[in-house]
C-alpha cells in the first residue's frame, strides 16, 4: 500500500506557520502522510529531508516575500539530488505577476491567500507521480 | 420594572418568536442570543465594582478619565521596507500628513539578528521591514526626525535591546538624551515562542535580557515602555478573541513574575508595561474583548502582584487592525473592514492604532493606500462621533455581557497555564500552540464548510484583474547592505569592535546587566550580526521543537 | 539489481528508494532485501521507547550528534502513528532533527505505523537492515508509545533504552509493566524537573524486583536533552552495555533470537496470507461455514481436514 508524503516546510527566516500548519493537519485529514519540519529552514534542509523521506510533494509556505529567491532553490536542490519526481507546490503572499516565473521554475502550483485546503488536496490528487 | 418583571416580559417575547419562526434562520450557528436584556447581567449588576470610571480601577470604561475627549489616540502606523534611505522617506511622509508616531517594521534577518550578508539572510533583506545592521544604518532611518519630537514604536523582539542601543545611540548623537525619548519596544519573546516566530535565545537568558531592558530603562529611559505584551499575533495565528487576551496575560504574568524573582519592585516597572491587541472583524465582541482585557489586568496586577499605583494596574495597548482578515480577492473590500476594525479599537478605548493596507494581502502597501489606511482613523476620529464620549458602548445589555462571557474564558485560561506552570511551560508543552492550532483549523474549515462567511472568498465571488500597482522591493537591496557594512567595516576603529564584543561576552557569561554593555558595542559601530553572535556564542540558540 | 548496487555504493536516494519499496510492499522489495542480506549484520541496533512527550526525538537527536563526535555513522528510523481516522499522519519527529540535515553521515527516515503495528515491526527491521547494508555504524529505531506493538518494534535492537520523564503521575505504573523487561538502560529526560529523584528511586525498586536482569544491572542515566546534558553518559552507558554483550556472548545469543523471531514472524505472515488467499477467501470455504451454522458439520475436524492438506 503505496501512501502519499507530503514535506511541509518553511524555508527562509518567515515564522508565520499558520497556513502551514492548518494545510499539514488538512492533508493529514484527507489521508496524506504529512513530514512537517517546521520553520527557518534552509533550501539544502529541506531537499536533503525531501530525499531521506522519499516524500512525493514538498509543499512549501513563506510570507516575507523571499519566494522568488527561495522556492526555485529548493527545486534545483531537489533535481541536483536525483529527485525528479517530487510535485513541488507554494503557498503565501505571492503576487499574481510573480507566479509564472515560479512556474517556470519549477513550482508546480502556487496557492495563494484564500485557497481552500480541498483545494490543495485535489491538486495534489490529480498531480502527484 | 422590576426584575422579575424583565424576566418574565423576556420568556414572553422568546415564546413569541420561537412560535413564529417556521424555518431554521440562515446564520443558524450563531454564538450570541438573539437578544440581551438587563437579565444577562443578573439582578446584582453592580456598576461601580464592574465598570467603575474611566482612569480609576478596574479601568473596564478605559485608562485614562478623558479619554478621546482629551486628546485622541496616537495614529501610528507600522511602516519599513528596503533600505534605511527608502524608509525615512515614508516616515517623513505618514509625519508630515498627520500621523503621530512612528513605528518601525524591521526586516527578518534584523528581527533575527543576522547582519544582511549572512547565508541565512538569503532572499529575505529588505522584504518584510527595513534592512538593520549597525547604527550607521539606523542614523539614516531617524535622519531629519527629531527623537524628542516623536515616539517610535519598534517591533523588535530578540534583539530588542541592541535596536533599542541603537535608537538611544542615534539621540545621543542628535542631543537628546535618553530621558526624552518616548516609544515602545516589542521585547515579547514569550510570543515569539508561541505564535511568531523570531525567536534567537533559548528562553532563560531571553528573560534575563527583558529583565535587562526594563531595569535599565527605570532607571536610564523612563519614558520608553519596555515591553508590549502581544495578542497580535496570537490572533494571527488563529486563536479566538479569548485566547489572544488570556494568552497574552498569562505571559505578562510571567514578565512580571521574572522581574520581580530579578529583585524589582513592581510598582517601579510595571507602569512601563504595554499590550498590543488585534482589531478582528466583530465589532462587538472586540469591543467587549477591550474591556475584558483591561479587568482581568488590573485584578492580576492588584491582586496577584501587590501593586500599589494606579499605572501599574492600567493595561495601556496599541491596536492593529487584523491583517489576516484581509483578502487577496476584492482588495478594496478590505477598506471596508479596516474601517470597522477601526471602530472596533476605537470603541474599545485603544491609547495608538495602526491600520492596514487594503492591498497586505498581497504585497507591502504602497504610499496610495498606506494613504487610505491613515486616512480611515482619521474619519473615525473626526466624523463618526465614535471619539466623542467615553467607552460609548458601556452599559449595552450586550456588551456588557459579552465582556463577562470574555473575562470568565480569560480566567479559565489563566488558571489551567497557572495549573500547568505558567506561560513558558505552557509554550514549552505546547499547550498554547494546540490550542491557537486547533482554533485556526477550525476557522479554516467553517470557511469551508459555509459555516462562516468572507465575502469575496467563500460567497460574493466575481471574477477579478490581477491587481496592478504592487509596491515591489527592489532584489538589489541584499547587495546595497552588503556593501554599506563592507565600507562600515573599512572605516570603523575595529581594535575598539572587537574589545566591546569581548567585554559583553564575558558580561553575557556573568550576571551584569547587558545594556552598557550592548551600547558600548553599537557605539563602536559593531553590527547587529556581531553583537546577536557573540550572545549566540554564549546563550546557544533556541530549536522549536513543537509539533502538531 | 541496480538499486541494491547503488545502495552498496552509498546512495543515500538509493537507500530512500529502497526504503519505501519495503515500505510500501513493492514487487521488487523481497529481491532488494535478499541482495541486501549478506550485507547486514554490522550496525549496531538501538531501540529507543517511551511515554508521548518524554523528549525521545529530541534525545535521539542528541545522541546521533553524541555518536558523530566519536566518528560513527548514525541511521535513524523514527515511527509515528497513523490517524485510525483518516489514515494520514503527521510525523513530526522530523522537526527536532532538521539539524542533522546537514550531515552526510546521518539519514533519518520517518515511518507511519499505517494501522498495522505487526507489518510495520518486519518494515522496520528491513529499514534498518538497509541502513546496515548502506554501511551505518550504528541505527536508532525511536518509536512512540509504550503499548506491545511498539514494544516488540525496540526489542529487535540490540540495545533498548526506554525514556521516562518526571510528573507523569500515574502513567509509570502503566508502563511499567510492559517495558521494565525491555530496558537495558533507563534514562530520565528532562531531569531538572521536580519528582526527577522520586522516579529513580521508583525505577530502582523495579529493577530490583526484576529477575531478569541477571549479571546486567540497567544504568539510570539523567538527561536535560533540549540542552544536551547528560548525552555523552548516556552513549557511554549504550557502549558499555555493547561492551557487557560481546564478553558474555549475549551479542550472539540475541542476534540469534532476532532471526528467529523474524523468521517465526515471516513464516506466519506467509502462512497467514496463503491461508486468506487460497482457503478462507475461497466459496468453498464459504459453503463450509454456512453448514457449521446449520451445524451439519462441526470446525475442528474442518481444521483438521485444512491443515492437512496446507501442510502436506
Amino acid at each position: 500500500m503505496a501512501n502519499v508524503k507530503v514535506l511541509v516546510a518553511k524555508p527562509g527566516l518567515d515564522g508565520h506557520d499558520r497556513g502551514a500548519k492548518v494545510v499539514a493537519r488538512a492533508l493529514r485529514d484527507a489521508g496524506f502522510e504529512v513530514i512537517y519540519t517546521g520553520i527557518r529552514l534552509t533550501p539544502e534542509q529541506i531537499a536533503e529531508a525531501a530525499l531521506q523521506d522519499d516524500v512525493n510533494v514538498v509543499a512549501l509556505s513563506l510570507l516575507s516575500g523571499a519566494h522568488n529567491t527561495l522556492f526555485p532553490t529548493v527545486v534545483e536542490l531537489l533535481k541536483a539530488k536525483g529527485l525528479e519526481d517530487v510535485l513541488v507546490i507554494g503557498g503565501g503572499v505571492i503576487p499574481d505577476a510573480d507566479i509564472p516565473g515560479l512556474k517556470a521554475a519549477g513550482i508546480a502550483e502556487v496557492f495563494t491567500p484564500g485557497t481552500p485546503t480541498s483545494n490543495i488536496v485535489d491538486f495534489i490528487n490529480a498531480n502527484v507521480k | 420594572m422590576a426584575f422579575e418583571e424583565i424576566k418574565a416580559g423576556l420568556e414572553k417575547y422568546t415564546a413569541g418568536v420561537e412560535a413564529k419562526l417556521d424555518k431554521a434562520p440562515e446564520r443558524a450557528n450563531l454564538a450570541p442570543n438573539r437578544l440581551y436584556t438587563p437579565v444577562d447581567l443578573g439582578e446584582g449588576f453592580d456598576y461601580v465594582e464592574k465598570l467603575g470610571f474611566p482612569g480609576e480601577y478596574p479601568f473596564t470604561r478605559g485608562v485614562q478619565p478623558t479619554m478621546y475627549r482629551g486628546r485622541f489616540w496616537t495614529m501610528r502606523m507600522y511602516a519599513g521596507f528596503s533600505t534605511a534611505e527608502e524608509s525615512n522617506k515614508r516616515y517623513r511622509y505618514l509625519l508630515a500628513n498627520g500621523g503621530s508616531g512612528l513605528s518601525c517594521a524591521f526586516d527578518l534577518p534584523t528581527q533575527i539578528g543576522y547582519d544582511s550578508t549572512d547565508a541565512m539572510s538569503e532572499g529575505e533583506v529588505g522584504k518584510v521591514g527595513v534592512a538593520i545592521d549597525s547604527l550607521a544604518d539606523m542614523e539614516i532611518l531617524f535622519d531629519g526626525i527629531s527623537l524628542d519630537k516623536v515616539s517610535t514604536s519598534m517591533t523588535i523582539n530578540a534583539p530588542a535591546s541592541v535596536l533599542l542601543a541603537m535608537y538611544i545611540a542615534v539621540a545621543e548623537k542628535q542631543g537628546v538624551s535618553a530621558d526624552k525619548l518616548r516609544g515602545t519596544i516589542q521585547n515579547d519573546i514569550l510570543k515569539e515562542y508561541a505564535a511568531r516566530g523570531t525567536y534567537i535565545f533559548p528562553p532563560a537568558p531571553s528573560m534575563r535580557l527583558i529583565t535587562n531592558i526594563f531595569e535599565y530603562c527605570s532607571k536610564n529611559v523612563p519614558l520608553w515602555n519596555t515591553i508590549s505584551i502581544s495578542g497580535y499575533h496570537i490572533r494571527e495565528a488563529g486563536s479566538t478573541a479569548s485566547q489572544e487576551i488570556a494568552f497574552t496575560i498569562a505571559d505578562g504574568i510571567a514578565y512580571v513574575e521574572a522581574a520581580i524573582k530579578a529583585g524589582l519592585d513592581v510598582d517601579a516597572f510595571a507602569g512601563r508595561l504595554s499590550f498590543f491587541w488585534n482589531a478582528h472583524n466583530n465589532v462587538l465582541e472586540e469591543v467587549a474583548k477591550f474591556r475584558a482585557s483591561r479587568r482581568v489586568w488590573a485584578k492580576v496586577m492588584k491582586e496577584r502582584f501587590g501593586a500599589k499605583k494606579a499605572k501599574s494596574m492600567m493595561l495601556r495597548v496599541h491596536t492593529q487592525t487584523a491583517g489576516s482578515m484581509l483578502t487577496a480577492q476584492q482588495p478594496n473590500n478590505n477598506i471596508v473592514r479596516v474601517a470597522l476594525q477601526t471602530a472596533a479599537a476605537v470603541m474599545g478605548g485603544t491609547q495608538s492604532l495602526h491600520t492596514n493596507s487594503k492591498d497586505e494581502a498581497l504585497a507591502l502597501p504602497t504610499t496610495e493606500s498606506v494613504t487610505i489606511a491613515l486616512r480611515t482613523q482619521q474619519i473615525v476620529a473626526y466624523e463618526s462621533g465614535l471619539a466623542d464620549t467615553v467607552d460609548p458602548l458601556g452599559g449595552s445589555y450586550y456588551v456588557e455581557a459579552l465582556t463577562d462571557k470574555i473575562e470568565a474564558e480569560a480566567w479559565e485560561y489563566i488558571q489551567k497555564i497557572d495549573e500547568i506552570g505558567g506561560a513558558p511551560e505552557a509554550i514549552a508543552k505546547g499547550y498554547i500552540q494546540k490550542e491557537i492550532q486547533d482554533s485556526a483549523y477550525k476557522w479554516q474549515m467553517d470557511i469551508e464548510k459555509g459555516d462562516r462567511i468572507i465575502v469575496g472568498v467563500n460567497k460574493f465571488q466575481q471574477e477579478e484583474e490581477p491587481p496592478t500597482n504592487l509596491l515591489r522591493v527592489d532584489g538589489s537591496v541584499g547587495k546595497l547592505q552588503a556593501d554599506k557594512i563592507a565600507a562600515l567595516k573599512a572605516r570603523r576603529d575595529n581594535a575598539k569592535v572587537e574589545e566591546t564584543l569581548a567585554a559583553l561576552e564575558k558580561a553575557c557569561a556573568g550576571d551584569d546587566n547587558l545594556m552598557p554593555f550592548i551600547l558600548d558595542a553599537v557605539r563602536a559601530y559593531a553590527t547587529e550580526g556581531e553583537i546577536c553572535g557573540v550572545m549566540r556564542k554564549v546563550f546557544g540558540e533556541y530549536k522549536a521543537n513543537i509539533t502538531l | 539489481m541496480e538499486i541494491v548496487s547503488k545502495l552498496l555504493d552509498h546512495s543515500r536516494l538509493a537507500l530512500s528508494k529502497a526504503i519505501t519499496a519495503v515500505e510500501n510492499e513493492y514487487d521488487d522489495a523481497v529481491k532488494i532485501m535478499t541482495e541486501i542480506y549478506p550485507h547486514t549484520g554490522n550496525a549496531y541496533v538501538i531501540g529507543i521507547t517511551g511515554p508521548p512527550g518524554a523528549g525521545k526525538s529530541t534525545l535521539t537527536d542528541k545522541l546521533a550528534k553524541e555518536y558523530r563526535k566519536r566518528g560513527k555513522t548514525v541511521g535513524i528510523v523514527a515511527i509515528d502513528p497513523t490517524s485510525p481516522y483518516s489514515g494520514g499522519a503527521i510525523l513530526g519527529d522530523r522537526i527536532r532533527m532538521m539539524d542533522l540535515m546537514a550531515d552526510e553521515g546521518i539519514f533519518v527516515r520517518s515511518m507511519a505505523t499505517r494501522g498495522s503495528l505487526g507489518g510495520l515491526s518486519q518494515k522496520a527491521g528491513d529499514a534498518v537492515k538497509l541502513m546496515d547494508a548502506f554501511g551505518m555504524d550504528v541505527v536508532i529505531v525511536e518509536t512512540v508509545g509504550v503499548g506491545q506493538s511498539e514494544v516488540d518494534i525496540v526489542k529487535t535492537a540490540d540495545t533498548t533504552m526506554v525514556v521516562v520523564i518526571p510528573g507523569m503521575g500515574d502513567d509509570i505504573q502503566a508502563i511499567k509493566a510492559g517495558v521494565l523487561e525491555i530496558g537495558d538502560l533507563f534514562t530520565i529526560n528532562k531531569a531538572d524537573r521536580e519528582g526527577t529523584d522520586k522516579l529513580n528511586i521508583e525505577i530502582e525498586m523495579m529493577l530490583e524486583l526484576n529477575p531478569e536482569h541477571v549479571g546486567w544491572r540497567p544504568p539510570i542515566n539523567r538527561t536535560i536533552a533540549s540542552k544536551g546534558e547528560g548525552i555523552e553518559a548516556v552513549v557511554d552507558s549504550i557502549e558499555a552495555h555493547k561492551a557487557y554483550l560481546i564478553d558474555t556472548g549475549r551479542l550472539a545469543e540475541i542476534r540469534k533470537a532476532r532471526i528467529k523471531n523474524e523468521v517465526t514472524a515471516m513464516l506466519n505472515d506467509r502462512v497467514n496470507r496463503y491461508i486468506d488467499k487460497e482457503v478462507v477467501s475461497t466459496d468453498a470455504f464459504d459453503a463450509l461455514v454456512v453448514k457449521m451454522q446449520n451445524r451439519e458439520i462441526e470446525p475442528y475436524s474442518v481444521v483438521d481436514d485444512i491443515v492437512g492438506k496446507v501442510l502436506k
